[in-house]
């Protein structure tokens, strides 16, 4: 989707922090996140290790992933599950479309797949005039509300009980100024469940494809996927390409990564295995590249590719827990979004690479070792490289360079620096000065330490 | 054991006492120290805007500057990882992989080089540490919040030798301070914010100084210090381990 935002990362993240309490908010609550990962973590001596087998059979995928792919297909096919490939986002959503068209079916559910929300495909089928339900709870809570989930795991997490309070009155009739959790959840479930029992066709996701088997594993915490599944007469199940794994026992080391990354809990609460589909049911597996094979083709960047969507960059990242996800522009948002989407729309996503100061927290938590600071460097390195660096930036980046390239001039340039700090201090104290706005700028001294060692230790 | 001091630019121009600190510490410790007189920047402000292609002639100052030394040590563990990891000279590729395997960052050659126990320093303050994130992420000076994996720090462990100090941590141990290079302006809103987050966990340590490896960290936390009036103040670690009070 090459449509630019109307905000960059710094001017949207700018916004949300002039609610500073609601920063603090949502800082902490994702922190308390982070904290209940770092316990789950700790609990298993031998974390390092899964994460280290993770990363090695992800790499292993992607190495091999023609080998994989046909394996799976056919494997898939012979359970009886029908096997769609779409090159990108539109034929994605076109295959969607024209199975709910040759069913002629109207009532559809869908649990959480960030691929659907990375090809958009509620919007798509939308203006053909088909409306999806979408029934995890917070996605539910932001479709009503007509916004993109702001993160992948915990899709309304930028919204406070006040804030579905006063949803839910609007669009489902709950008591106006009823706060309660227990009181909102139920009335979600009393929604949903017309919706799972009216339902004719059910869009899920894809957590895990298993090459050897042919099955696939979607991971809820609601058992709304299941409830979807169950209920409808025709599964579509959306998954990108790199979601295979080769081996049905490569489920105990990703499946015990996956829900204590994401949240802190030992396993999902539902962990569905679907294999084929019932009898007199339809299954429909839709394989998307979308972009994957040009980001499979980067060196630099192919191992982005590993990535789960367990979202623990995103709770450890102190950029994201104070600017939101909205502030992301893109369907997912956080570090490992700010990989993944320069390879989607470069000039579109040109300012999330930057939207981080390279602390290297979010390769550290990620449960497949996925260098992300260090491909959020090399982003960098190649958005300027393509010319899309902002001109005024270039200009200064270039007088920076020579003036430190050569040692007279940046002895003379810091002399007259710290002269103008000292003598002129409205030059660098005011409105214009980014550093200025929150900080004071650093005190002058009166001489360098080249000047102070030249005059003590030389001479 | 010839050691060439490396002083990055802005401690250089608006830090000195940092660069004094350090040198009087080595000396202290009886290593042969001299400062290249020509030298200028790492590079890092370049290349981590994604100008790396513009940060070749400081690369060539740099590896004219500290080439021949047993080992170069500076006051700062993000310049010293950018030049472990990004130092490169088309002209003189060999001394550049000498230096970028010679480059410690003062904390880290005080512990594995010189493998310092004991040291004859006071500072009888409370002192909340704030671990810089290139220093622990990226040169492994402290262990990491996120892995599974024995507690450790080289700072800590010398500032624990200081006579009188009193140490503490903030309660997120190891959470960015939001400087990060450029990053500091151009995303300004979440750079202070950050910053602010970090000084409100040391004040509730009660705090008077905070300290760490990267003057680049205390110079962001000092700004918005001093905006605040806040009477907290900011000591780089060769500060304090040099210090006699």
């Amino acid at each position: 989707m090459s449509s630019q935002a109307k905000f960059t990362h710094a001017e949207a993240a700018e916004q949300f922090i002039a609610d500073e309490p609601r920063t603090d908010w949502h800082d902490d609550t994702l922190w308390f996140v982070r904290e209940k990962r770092d316990k789950a973590a700790n609990s298993l001596p031998e974390w390092e290790q899964l994460r280290q087998w993770a990363s090695d059979i992800k790499y292993h995928v992607l190495s091999n992933m023609h080998q994989y792919l046909e394996a799976f297909e056919q494997k898939a096919i012979a359970n009886g599950i029908q096997v769609h490939w779409a090159k990108d986002a539109k034929e994605h959503n076109d295959i969607v479309y024209k199975i709910i068209k040759d069913n002629q079916v109207q009532r559809i559910v869908k649990s959480k797949s960030m691929l659907t929300e990375e090809c958009h495909l509620n919007e798509f089928l939308g203006e053909q005039g088909v409306e999806i339900v979408d029934t995890d709870l917070g996605e539910r809570i932001v479709q009503f509300r007509k916004e993109a989930p702001s993160h992948i795991v915990l899709p309304a997490i930028h919204l406070k009980k006040q804030d579905v309070s006063e949803t839910f009155h609007e669009h489902l009739g709950t008591e106006k100024g009823n706060h309660d959790p227990q009181y909102l959840t139920e009335a979600a479930r009393g929604h949903l469940r017309d919706k799972f029992v009216a339902s004719e066709l059910a869009i899920t996701g894809v957590n895990f494809a298993v090459a050897e088997t042919g099955g696939f594993v979607v991971c809820t915490n609601e058992g709304n996927a299941d409830m979807g599944a169950h209920a409808a007469k025709i599964h579509i199940a959306c998954m990108g390409f790199e979601k295979l794994i080769p081996r049905a026992e490569h489920l105990g080391v990703f499946l015990r990564l996956l829900a204590r990354s994401a949240t802190g809990q030992p396993i999902t609460t539902y962990s569905s295995h679907f294999s084929k589909p019932r009898a007199g049911q339809q299954m429909h597996i839709v394989i998307v590249d979308n972009g994957r094979s040009r980001q499979l083709g980067r060196e630099e960047f192919r191992n982005s590719l590993k990535c789960i969507r367990c979202a623990a960059c995103f709770n450890t990242c102190p950029v994201y827990r104070r600017s939101g996800g909205h502030s992301y522009h893109t369907a997912v948002a956080g570090p490992i979004g700010s990989i993944l989407n320069p390879n989607l729309d470069m000039e579109a996503n040109k300012d999330l690479p930057f939207a981080s100061t390279l602390c290297g927290s979010c390769s550290n938590v990620c449960p497949v070792k996925i260098n992300i600071h260090e491909q959020l460097y090399l982003w960098r390195q190649t958005i300027t490289k393509e010319g899309l660096a902002p001109k005024a930036k270039s200009i200064a980046m270039w007088g920076m360079s020579e003036v430190l390239a050569h040692p007279a001039i940046y002895r003379l340039a810091g002399k007259m620096g710290r002269w103008v700090v000292k003598h002129l201090p409205f030059l660098t104290n005011n409105g214009l000065n980014p550093w200025f706005k929150q900080r004071e700028m650093p005190q002058a001294p009166k001489e360098s330490f080249r000047d102070w060692y030249l005059n003590n230790k030389q001479k | 054991m010839k050691i060439g001091l490396f002083i990055p630019c802005y401690i250089d121009q608006f830090y000195p006492a940092v660069g004094v600190a350090s040198l009087e510490l080595l000396e202290k410790l009886g290593c042969e120290v001299s400062f290249p007189l020509n030298q200028t920047c790492c590079g890092q402000p370049m290349a981590n805007s994604g100008f790396e292609a513009m940060s070749k002639g400081c690369d060539k100052n740099f590896v004219k500057n500290f080439k021949g030394f047993d080992y170069i040590v500076a006051p700062s563990g993000s310049c010293v990882l950018h030049i472990k990891e990004h130092l490169h000279d088309e002209d003189d590729p060999k001394a550049a992989d000498v230096i970028r395997s010679r480059v410690y960052e003062l904390t880290e050659f005080l512990i594995d080089v010189l493998k310092i126990e004991k040291l004859n320093a006071s500072f009888p303050f409370k002192v909340g540490l704030h671990t810089s994130c290139h220093g622990q992420r990226g040169l492994h000076l402290a262990s990491m919040s996120e892995l599974v994996a024995p507690a450790f720090s080289k700072p800590g462990a010398l500032l624990n030798m200081v006579k009188g100090i009193e140490l503490t941590r903030p309660k997120r141990v190891d959470e960015c301070c939001g400087f990060g290079g450029t990053f500091c302006v151009f995303e300004e809103a979440v750079s202070v914010k950050m910053g602010k987050d970090r000084i409100d966990e040391h004040q509730d340590n009660d705090v008077q100084y905070i300290t760490g490896v990267d003057t680049s960290c205390l110079m962001h936390l000092e700004g918005i210090l001093r905006r605040q009036n806040s009477p907290i103040k900011t000591i780089h670690i060769a500060e304090i381990l040099n210090s006699q009070l």
